[in-house]
C-alpha cells in the first residue's frame, strides 16, 4: 500500500478508467495542455489526444450540458468544475437535466456524468472563491452526492463513480490536493453509500465529512488525551443518499452527537445529520445534538476574519467539552 | 419529393393538427393536466426538417411542445396521448407529462422544459456520435425565444470549435409566450445570429412544407458529411396560445388572419389538390378516417390505460441494482 497524495489518487482514478473504457472522457477548464489546476488529469491529454480529454471553453452550464448530453448514449464523461463557486452557473443542467431525466423518461434515460468540484475555504481567495455548497447539492433527488476526505476515498469513488449509472456529483477540497493517504496498489472500488467509522469511541459521536473529518479526528485526540472522554469519528463520505443506518447505529452506541461542517448551518449536512437523529433515535440521546458550523457570512478576505468565519478542531473541543460540562 | 410522399405528409400533419386539436378538448374536459403547448400551425417545420433526415436513426430533441416532434420521430400517439393522460402506458409512464415526451427506442430523446436546456444536450449527443464513428446526426427544435439564453452561444461555440454533428432548427413563431421578438431580441433575423459562430445558417418559410424539405435536405447534408453544425431558421405561426393558460390577447385579429391564410395543412392539401392528385372528397375521407382513429384507437387507449401505481413513486430515481454503488461487489 503506497502513500500518495489526493491529487495523485485522483489522477490514477482517470488514468485507470480511461484506459479501462474508451468511452471515458474528461472535460473541463484547462484540465487538458494545462494538465489541470489541481493535477488531477496531470499528463492525460498526451495519453489519450484532444477528443478524450477536452479543454473546454469557460461555459460551466454549456459544457456541463454537453457532458450530459454525451452521457445519454453512453459516453462517461468526468467533468471538472474549477471551484463549486463557478458550478452554481452549471446548476441547471446538473439538477434540471441530468438529476430528473431518468424519471421524467420513465426510466428510457440515464446520465451517467461525474462532476467533480472542489470546494470549501482556502487561504483568503475571498467571497467569490470560498463557497461549500454540498448542502445544496444533497438535496436534489436523483443526483448521487459524494465528498472524499483522504486520497483512498478521492481514488475508489471515483472509479465507482465513473462506473455507476447515476449522475455523482464528488465534492473535493481546496485545501486537500496534497493531503497524503494511504491507497491500495490493487484496482479499489470505493461504495458511493455508507459512511466509515475513522475512530472508534464510547463516549460521543462526532459526525463529519470531507475536511471536518480530519478536525474531528484531531479534536477526538485531544478530547480523549486531555478530558478523557472517547470521541467516535463517522465519516459521512456520502451525503446523498446519506447513510441514515451508520448515523443512527453509532448515536445508539454513544448517546451523544455533534455534527461538524464546514459550510454555515441553514439548511445544511447538520441540519439534516440531527433530523434523523430526531426522527430515528430520539430516546436514545442523553443529551441534545449540537452542530459546529462556520459564521452565515460571505467569506472575508482579511485572514483574521476568514479564520473566525470556520470551524476548526478546537472548536470541536469546546463544544464536547461543555456538553459534558468539563 | 414524390406525390405518394406529398399525400403521406399531407395525412399525418393533418393526423398531427387533429391529435393537437383533440388534446385541446381532453383539457377542456380535465383529462390532461399541467401545462399542455400544442404545435398547430407549425407542422411544417418538424415535418419537413425529419422527413429529410432519418426518424428512428437520427436523434431528436426539443423543448416542451413536443408531441408532434416525438409523433414524427416514431412514437407511437396512442402513448404519446396515454401520457398526457398521466397513464402507466404513456412514453414516460405517467411521470413525464406533455412538456416530457420520451421515446429512446426510436431516438426522440426527449422535450425538456427549462428554455434553452436542449441545446447543450443535443450537442453531447453529437459528441457521442462522434466518438463512436456513426453516421447519425442530432436534430434539436427549439424556440426563437430561447436563443437570448446562454446556453445558445455556449453551445454553438463549441458545436463548432469541435464541428459536431447537430442541426439547431429555430422555429420562429416571433412569439416568446406574450412577448413580441422585436421586444425581447435586438436581433430579429435568428439565422444571422449564428455568423458569430462562424456556422452556417439559412432561413426559410416554415409554413411551407415541400421549402422546409428542400432546406432541411442541404442542411441534413451539411451536417452528416461530417462539416460541423447547421443552423436552419423557419418562419412560423403557433395557432393557439402558448399554452392552455394563455388568453392570447397581446397578438392581433389582423396578425392572426394573416397567418392562418397560411395554413401549413391547407397550403399543401390545395397545392395536391391543384395538381389533380387528390380530390376534396379524398381529404374529406381522409379526416374523418383520422379523426376516428383518434377516437377509437388514441383516446380509447388512453382513457382504458390504468394510472401508475403509488407504491412506485419512487421507482427511476436512482438506477435500480447498480453494483458500482456498493463498490462493485455486494
Ligand atoms: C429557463 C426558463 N425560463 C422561462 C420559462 C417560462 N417559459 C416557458 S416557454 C417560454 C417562451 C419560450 O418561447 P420560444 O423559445 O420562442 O418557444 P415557443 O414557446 O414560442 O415555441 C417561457 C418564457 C421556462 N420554461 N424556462
Ligand atoms: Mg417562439
Amino acid at each position: 500500500m503506497a502513500e500518495i497524495m489526493y491529487w495523485e489518487a485522483l489522477r490514477r482514478a482517470h488514468d485507470e478508467e480511461m484506459a479501462n473504457d474508451p468511452l471515458v472522457i474528461v472535460m473541463g477548464e484547462d484540465i487538458g495542455v494545462a494538465g489541470g489546476t489541481y493535477k488531477a488529469t496531470q499528463g492525460l491529454f498526451d495519453k489519450y489526444g484532444p477528443e478524450r480529454v477536452i479543454d473546454t471553453p469557460i461555459s460551466e452550464n454549456g459544457y456541463t450540458g454537453l457532458g450530459i448530453g454525451a452521457s445519454f448514449l453512453g459516453v462517461r464523461p468526468i467533468i471538472e468544475i474549477m471551484s463549486v463557486n463557478f458550478a452554481w452557473l452549471a446548476m441547471d443542467q446538473l439538477f434540471n437535466s441530468a438529476a430528473k431525466v431518468r424519471y421524467m423518461s420513465g426510466g428510457q434515460l440515464q446520465a451517467p456524468v461525474v462532476v467533480r468540484s472542489a470546494g470549501g475555504t482556502a487561504h483568503q481567495l475571498g467571497a467569490q472563491h470560498s463557497a461549500r455548497m454540498e448542502k445544496v447539492f444533497m438535496g436534489i433527488a436523483g443526483l448521487r452526492v459524494v465528498t472524499p476526505s483522504n486520497p483512498r476515498q478521492a481514488y475508489g469513488l471515483l472509479k465507482s463513480a465513473v462506473r455507476c449509472n447515476d449522475p455523482v456529483y464528488i465534492n473535493e477540497h481546496e485545501l486537500m490536493y496534497n493531503l497524503k493517504g494511504e491507497v491500495p496498489d490493487e484496482e479499489y472500488f470505493h461504495p458511493l453509500v455508507g459512511s466509515e467509522v475513522a475512530r472508534e469511541g464510547s463516549d460521543v459521536s462526532l459526525f463529519g465529512y470531507n475536511i471536518s473529518v480530519h478536525w474531528c479526528l484531531q479534536a477526538a485526540e485531544t478530547l480523549s488525551k486531555q478530558f478523557g472522554i472517547e470521541a467516535e469519528v463517522i465519516d459521512l463520505y456520502a451525503l446523498s443518499p446519506i447513510d441514515r443506518a451508520g448515523i443512527v447505529s453509532s448515536v445508539r452506541k454513544t448517546h451523544r452527537a455533534v455534527v461538524v461542517e464546514e459550510a454555515e448551518a441553514p439548511v445544511g449536512v447538520g441540519a439534516e445529520v440531527i433530523a434523523i437523529i430526531n426522527e430515528e433515535c430520539f430516546f436514545e440521546l442523553d443529551t441534545a445534538p449540537q452542530r459546529v458550523s462556520a459564521v452565515n457570512v460571505p467569506i472575508p478576505y482579511n485572514h483574521t476574519l476568514e479564520k473566525a468565519a470556520i470551524p476548526n478542531a478546537g472548536d470541536v473541543v469546546e463544544r464536547v467539552r461543555r456538553m459534558f460540562g468539563k | 419529393m414524390n406525390v405518394a410522399d406529398k399525400k403521406r405528409l399531407l395525412r399525418e400533419m393533418l393526423f398531427a393538427r387533429r391529435f393537437e386539436e383533440r388534446c385541446y378538448e381532453a383539457y377542456v374536459e380535465r383529462k390532461i393536466g399541467g401545462f399542455l403547448h400544442l404545435y398547430s400551425g407549425e407542422e411544417a417545420c418538424a415535418f419537413g426538417v425529419l422527413e429529410a433526415a432519418k426518424p428512428g436513426h437520427d436523434y431528436v430533441v426539443t423543448s416542451y411542445r413536443d408531441h408532434v416532434h416525438a409523433i414524427k420521430a416514431g412514437a407511437d400517439p396512442r402513448k404519446v396521448m396515454a401520457e398526457l393522460y398521466a397513464r402507466e402506458t404513456g412514453s414516460s409512464k405517467g411521470r413525464g407529462g406533455s412538456m416530457h415526451i420520451f421515446d429512446v427506442e426510436h431516438r426522440f430523446m426527449g422535450g425538456y422544459a427549462l428554455v434553452g436546456g436542449p441545446f447543450p444536450l443535443a450537442a453531447g449527443m453529437a459528441k457521442a456520435v462522434k466518438m463512436k464513428g456513426g453516421d447519425e446526426i442530432v436534430v434539436c427544435f427549439l424556440g426563437d425565444a430561447a436563443n437570448n439564453q446562454g446556453t445558445f452561444h455556449e453551445s454553438l461555440n463549441m458545436a463548432k470549435l469541435w464541428d459536431l454533428p447537430v442541426l439547431y432548427v429555430c422555429e420562429n413563431n416571433l412569439y416568446g409566450i406574450g412577448t413580441r421578438i422585436d421586444r425581447s431580441t435586438a436581433v430579429i433575423d435568428q439565422y444571422k445570429r449564428v455568423s458569430g459562430y462562424n456556422i452556417p445558417s439559412a432561413q426559410e418559410d416554415g409554413q411551407d412544407v415541400e421549402k422546409v424539405y428542400q432546406a432541411a435536405q442541404k442542411a441534413v447534408k451539411h451536417v452528416r458529411s461530417g462539416k460541423g453544425p447547421y443552423f436552419l431558421e423557419l418562419m412560423t405561426y403557433r395557432y393557439r396560445g402558448h399554452s392552455m393558460s394563455d388568453s392570447n390577447a397581446y397578438r392581433s385579429k389582423t396578425e392572426e388572419r394573416m397567418w392562418s391564410r397560411r395554413d401549413p395543412v391547407i397550403m399543401l392539401r390545395d397545392r395536391l389538390i391543384e395538381a389533380g392528385e387528390i380530390t376534396r372528397d379524398d381529404y374529406k375521407n381522409m379526416d374523418t378516417e383520422i379523426l376516428d382513429e383518434i377516437e377509437n384507437e388514441v383516446i380509447a387507449f388512453a382513457e382504458s390505460s390504468p394510472e401508475p401505481r403509488v407504491e412506485e413513486l419512487e421507482k427511476y430515481i436512482l438506477a435500480e441494482n447498480d453494483p458500482w454503488v456498493y463498490g462493485g461487489g455486494r
